[in-house]
């Protein structure tokens, strides 16, 4: 594998990470089967390219766009919480209107701009010619882009990895947990379990949203379907990293899941590389079967090398 | 376990590293997609024929690469990665959205641009003539108008025509806008049947029956591959549909006017070869198809409900059916 195609897979490991982290809080601390995740990665991206297109700041559109994203997790726990609606379906609910909230939010930026006489949907939006984030600190022939990304990437993940595990450390933040784990008893402990459903909710989108708004500054362009498989590659990152990393700390845990998400994107980035690959007749078409074995490597390896030290050990 | 996760990490590190600096001397180049369509296939056997024909045979006095990210927008970060570093003679772009990744990643390779109905509004190129940049490359725009006027002497007086799209394609957003607008003009309906899966075809194309006079589908890479499913229903209800693009009429579209996405391709080959060529690709304005042909199914027609008249047919480049 090429050096710059590990930092690029790195790049978007780090960015996804952002997703990983919200998908560990839905599923894993509240016990949430959250598709939303498809919806509010797109709508984050698409709110935080608006707010590009108009001339915004991009730290200011980046945090429009993770609001917008805190608000879908909010209506998906309240669909749940408030209306009964079962936690899937709520998830699925929600994940489909916002498609159509996304395509109105696309069409809005040229309107806004005064470029189109009607309000009318649209499924792209270029942001080639925005400043964002990164244009005052990219050099004109783009050669230093991946070391900027790779950076402020991380920075903020960083942030958002140390903000999480504060938070999670407090008592508010172990009612959250709680709520989670076994909502009978932490209603009887006197938890409010519905408001702290919504609250992880919100906090678990918001960080996906924030990871879209960041991934289309990347793209050159805010598009409906940059969602599809969001929740997957952050499953897949959350499940890599626990299984790599056995550990009941929350800290230990949020970190495995970032380093979860760098390896599923350099399993892809070496499914993508001019590798032998291509000697014994693997095409570009064979690319997520790849993907995909590489995963169960991952998942099965660690396991039996477990296995392995555990039998060595008995044997006399 | 952990020294299991290095040796893995390793592993793949070498296998990569091991492969790297194949083919140098020769020109090489990128054609990358997003997700995969019809539109792909086309282009690519298109860009391919001409580059051969040209001398250019892949494998080799060429390294011809093709890569798609089956739909994840993730992988296709990693692919403009890939072909950063790679830096191949020209990058062929296909789709709209695939353009834009590819341009806001590499600013020093040539990129050509296929399957893009309007760049100006994707931001590719500031305008329509020679953009100055790395981008050029051959716009699927129809010109709206011809397309109009054909409709009008396919069905005499006509009234309402029905717009089958998937409103996830930037290409056939843009589409319906324009014909919305010049519709408006002539007084004629326009009934937008959205359709976001092949699935959902049969059911959109009944709700149109006795609405429309006929379906126009621009190019659209949902509904063009699923066709025939379209055509079985559009047979059933009686309505013609009508499309740009020739390679739909044998599956079972009444009548094209337009250039197929083969055509685009030699096109979009032709201006590869101009760039491996040394010609700079800021010096080649974008194109749109130079190639328009009639063709009819008088099969289909018929089994439509609609009346083809001999001068029409003598007219057209193709009929296809008795």
């Amino acid at each position: 594998m090429h050096l710059q195609l590990v930092f690029g897979s790195v790049e978007v490991g780090l960015i996804y990470a952002l997703v990983a982290l919200g998908v560990l809080i839905s599923y894993r601390i509240l016990d949430f089967p959250d598709m939303t995740a498809d919806g509010s990665f797109p709508l984050g991206g698409a709110v935080c390219g608006l707010f590009l297109y108009l001339g915004h700041p991009p730290a200011a559109a980046m945090a429009w766009g993770a609001l917008a994203g805190a608000g879908a997790g909010i209506i998906t726990a309240w669909l749940y919480v408030g209306l009964g609606v079962s936690k899937l379906l709520s998830s699925i609910i929600a994940m489909l209107g916002l498609y159509s909230v996304n395509l109105r939010i696309l069409g809005l930026a040229p309107f806004l701009a005064g470029e189109s006489p009607r309000p009318a949907g649209s499924p792209n939006l270029p942001l080639l010619q925005v400043q964002d984030l990164f244009t005052p600190f990219i050099r004109s022939d783009f050669s230093n882009q991946c070391a900027v990304h790779c950076t402020f990437a991380g920075a903020l993940l960083f942030l958002c990895w140390l903000a999480l595990n504060c938070f999670l450390s407090t008592s508010m933040g172990l009612a959250l947990r709680a709520s989670g784990m076994n909502p009978k008893m932490a209603s009887a402990q006197g938890i409010a379990t519905g408001h702290m459903l919504v609250l992880g909710m919100a906090i678990s989108n918001g960080l996906i949203a924030l990871a879209g708004g960041f991934f289309v500054q990347t793209q050159g362009c805010v598009d409906i379907s940059i969602g599809v498989g969001t929740v997957i590659a952050g499953l897949a990152a959350v499940i890599i990293g626990e299984n790599i990393f056995r550990s009941d700390s929350i800290w230990i845990r949020s970190a495995s899941v970032i380093f979860g998400s760098i390896l599923y994107r350099l399993f892809v980035g070496f499914a993508l590389g001019d590798g032998p690959l291509r000697h014994i007749g693997i095409g570009p078409e064979d690319l997520n079967l790849i993907t995909a074995v590489l995963v169960v490597c991952a998942l099965v390896l660690p396991q039996r090398a477990r296995c392995w030290k555990r039998r060595k050990e008995l044997r006399p | 376990m952990r020294s299991a996760t290095r040796s893995l990490l390793g592993a793949i590190f070498l296998w990569g590293c091991a492969s790297t600096g194949q083919g140098e001397g020769i020109p090489y180049v990128a054609i990358t997609a997003i997700s995969e369509h019809r539109a792909i296939d086309g282009t690519r056997r298109g860009v391919e024929d001409v580059l051969y024909e040209h001398g250019y045979a892949a494998g080799k006095t060429l390294k011809l690469r093709y890569q798609c990210a089956q739909g994840s927008y993730a992988t296709a970060a990693q692919i403009a990665k890939t072909l950063a570093a790679e830096r191949p003679s020209v990058i062929v772009a296909i789709s709209t959205a695939s353009a834009q990744t590819i341009a806001a990643a590499i600013r020093t390779v040539p990129i050509v641009f296929a399957s893009v109905t309007d760049p100006v509004a994707a931001r590719l190129v500031p305008n329509w003539s020679a953009s100055g940049t790395n981008v050029t490359g051959v716009s699927d725009a129809v010109a709206l108008e011809d397309q109009i006027a054909f409709l009008e002497k396919l069905r005499p007086g006509l009234r309402a025509v029905g717009l089958l799209y998937n409103p996830g394609e930037v290409n056939s957003t843009i589409a319906l806008q324009e014909m919305a607008r010049l519709l408006e003009t002539r007084q004629v309906r326009l009934v937008p049947a959205p359709v976001q899966r092949a699935a959902d075809i049969p059911l959109a194309v009944r709700g149109l029956k006795g609405r429309v006079d006929l379906i126009y589908t621009p190019t659209d890479n949902t509904i063009g591959s699923a066709y025939e499913s379209l055509a079985k229903v559009a047979d059933e209800c009686q309505i013609p549909i009508i499309t740009p693009d020739p390679e739909l009429v044998p599956r079972g579209a009444a009548a094209a006017l337009g250039a197929s996405y083969y055509d685009l391709g030699r096109q979009v080959g032709e201006i590869v070869v101009r760039i491996l060529e040394k010609e700079s690709a800021g010096d080649i304005p974008p194109e749109v198809s130079d190639k328009i042909e009639l063709v009819l199914n008088r099969k289909a027609a018929r089994l439509q409900g609609l009346e083809l008249s001999a001068e029409l047919i003598d007219s057209a480049d193709q009929v296809y059916g008795k």
